[in-house]
């Protein structure tokens, strides 16, 4: 068999496991429209994806990932709770990384129920490990949860904390606001001139283009407020910190966790969340004692995690990328459901394996 | 086998780059009509010159059909994904200066850094339901440059001339275009972002990595690069 058969034969394996475990199996379009992917990557997604053009369609891309389309199917008729399982290619430009696969096979699975959200991130997790415990593989796991409950509770302004949270993906970007917003750091360039000024609207320039005087005017009060408001304290900063570089066993991070949120009660509840998943995970046989937990875990993939996140890695192939990874992604189905006026979402977790790698692996384990 | 060099086919560029190799006495020269497109070399064997424009000089660079080439640095980064691996610069020839920026109203009184175009992108879409366009043919270099200093809410729309003119004709609210004097932002009521431009341009002697280099053309290569008094 060519290298491509066999790994389309190891997808329709794995693809079967999820069907005995009750998924239903969809298919995704290849071409799906650009435009939904921009508006919910932004413009780093054509960096990554194919771009082509369609005469009648215009802009499309070649799937980067099944999410997307499998949310949007679920969203238009599906019946709840759902379970999904599909198997196919995506495709990733690999500018900077040349020697990597601009098209790999990816099996997923995705479940949307509104009832158990923490023992759905259970079930998915477990069955991923399930399916790859010949593999003997690390996982690491994450909750992307704590940190944005801990952003939204500090006692700082509201702009302040969007503009963390709009960041919380991007760390270099976090890192500079949080430096700016607890007095740290400097103000960009030119901002006191501007708010030394009695009225720095008068200007000799012309208005031109579509951003609107009374747009100018509400940001120079935003900034105004910005610089009256009293810088984030330190103790909350080393707070945030402490929580970002969290590296410890599941079974270990829990007592750190409570410890942090008796000075930071506004993470409690997601500290209560972890505990209940945590034992869901152990009901389903896995080891809590030894499952690894990084709090900066799920910040840097450009999915929309925002819950529980995790990933599979061959610890004796670093070089490798991680045979699975997958999470919570409730923001996503909120962003995609809000069309039209119409605000819809569900909560949603899921995960891919990428079969390849399992061949891989395996032909070095049994030469 | 001789080694090939190509250099813009027109204009102050091709006349710069005839200067540049001039000096160092090597005689570049266009032969024939004044309308056909045939050079030739003296004061170095095994050279032949290919008159390119120099828009697609990288190209020619990347896919190994010219040894060597003089192009702007800021279309080598623009049109090569991973530059590096397909040519190496030889040169920077200390012509043809021009700054990648971005730009906007000047009546933006608000907005003075990347910073603050990232908070306004921000505002912008909220307000107006699409993400804040900024037109440019540079998308490789303005994508790679937003993407690092963490700008998110923004749209590149492709503009391939008159860019200046797009913020007041309402297609987009920001510009990211090469200028040299800032002459044409002013007019047009622009101002420059501060801190560093995205990219400093000047034409670049460029070598190919792709190119199928005999040992006759390293040979001629060596002496080339003696008589520029340059590293090879």
């Amino acid at each position: 068999m060519t290298d491509k058969a066999r790994v389309r034969t190891e997808a329709a394996r794995l693809l079967g496991f999820f069907e005995a475990h009750g998924a239903s199996v969809v298919e995704a379009d290849i071409l799906q429209p650009a435009e939904t992917l921009l508006d919910l990557y932004g413009e780093d997604i054509r960096a990554r994806a194919f771009v082509t053009q369609d005469p009648v369609h215009g802009e499309a891309m070649l799937r980067p990932d099944f999410t997307v389309p499998v949310v949007q199917m679920h969203m238009a008729d599906g019946a709840e709770p759902a379970r999904y399982a599909y198997m196919g290619e995506v495709f990733r430009k690999q500018e900077e990384a040349t020697h990597r696969a601009s098209e790999h096979f990816q099996v997923g699975y995705e479940v949307f129920d509104r009832t158990a959200p923490l023992e759905a991130d259970a079930e998915v997790f477990a069955l991923i490990k399930e399916v790859l415990e010949p593999l003997n593989l690390r996982a690491a796991t994450g909750d992307m949860g704590l940190l944005l409950a801990a952003v939204r509770g500090l006692k700082t302004t509201e702009r302040r904390k969007a503009a963390l949270l709009r960041h919380i993906w991007r760390p270099r970007r976090f890192r500079a606001l949080l430096d700016r917003f607890a007095g740290r750091a400097a103000l960009p360039k030119g901002r006191d001139a501007l708010l030394a000024q009695d009225d720095p609207l008068d200007t000799s320039a012309p208005h031109i283009g579509l951003r609107s005087t009374s747009e100018i005017a509400d940001r120079v009060e935003a900034l105004r407020e910005d610089a009256a408001a009293a810088p984030i304290s330190a103790q909350e900063v080393e707070l945030l910190d402490d929580l970002l570089a969290l590296r410890e066993t599941t079974g270990h991070v829990l007592e750190h966790l409570r410890d942090i949120a008796v000075d930071m009660p506004a993470i409690a509840s997601a500290v209560d969340r972890l505990e209940t998943r945590a034992e869901a995970l152990a009901k389903r046989g896995v080891d809590i004692a030894t499952l690894d937990f990084e709090g900066s875990y799920g910040r840097t993939s450009m999915e929309y995690y925002d819950g529980f996140v995790f990933g599979f890695y061959a610890e004796s192939r670093p070089d490798l990328p991680p045979v699975a990874t997958g999470g919570r992604y409730d923001a996503l189905t909120r962003v995609l459901g809000n069309k039209n006026g119409e605000r819809r979402d569900i909560p949603a977790v899921g995960g891919v394996i990428r079969p390849e790698l399992i061949l891989t692996l395996t032909e070095e384990v049994t030469p | 086998m001789t080694l090939k060099l190509g250099v813009p086919s027109k204009g102050r560029l091709m006349e710069k780059t005839f200067d540049w190799f001039g000096a160092a006495g090597i005689e570049l020269a266009r032969t024939g009509s004044d309308r056909e497109y045939a050079a030739a070399v003296n004061g170095l064997d095994g050279i032949e010159l290919v008159l390119l424009s120099a828009g697609e000089i990288p190209r020619e660079l990347a896919a190994g059909r010219i040894h060597l080439g003089v192009t702007g640095s800021d279309l080598v980064r623009e049109k090569l994904g991973a530059w590096q691996e397909k040519v190496t610069e030889l040169a920077p020839m200390g012509f043809g200066h021009a700054d990648l920026v971005i730009a906007v109203p000047r009546c933006w009184v608000d907005v003075n850094t990347l910073d603050d175009l990232d908070a306004v992108a921000a505002a912008f879409r909220a307000n107006h339901g699409y993400r804040l366009r900024i037109a440019t043919k540079y998308h490789r270099l303005i994508r790679d440059h937003l993407r690092i200093h963490g700008v998110a809410d923004y749209q590149l729309v492709d503009s391939q001339g008159a860019t200046e003119g797009t913020v007041k004709n309402e297609t987009a609210e920001a510009i990211a275009d090469i200028t040299s004097t800032g002459e044409t932002l002013r007019a047009n009521h622009l101002k420059i972002l501060s801190g560093n431009p995205v990219h400093k341009s000047q034409a670049t002697l460029f070598k190919s990595r792709k190119a199928d280099w005999t040992g006759g053309d390293r040979a001629t290569l060596k002496k080339l690069c003696t008589k520029l008094g340059i590293d090879g």
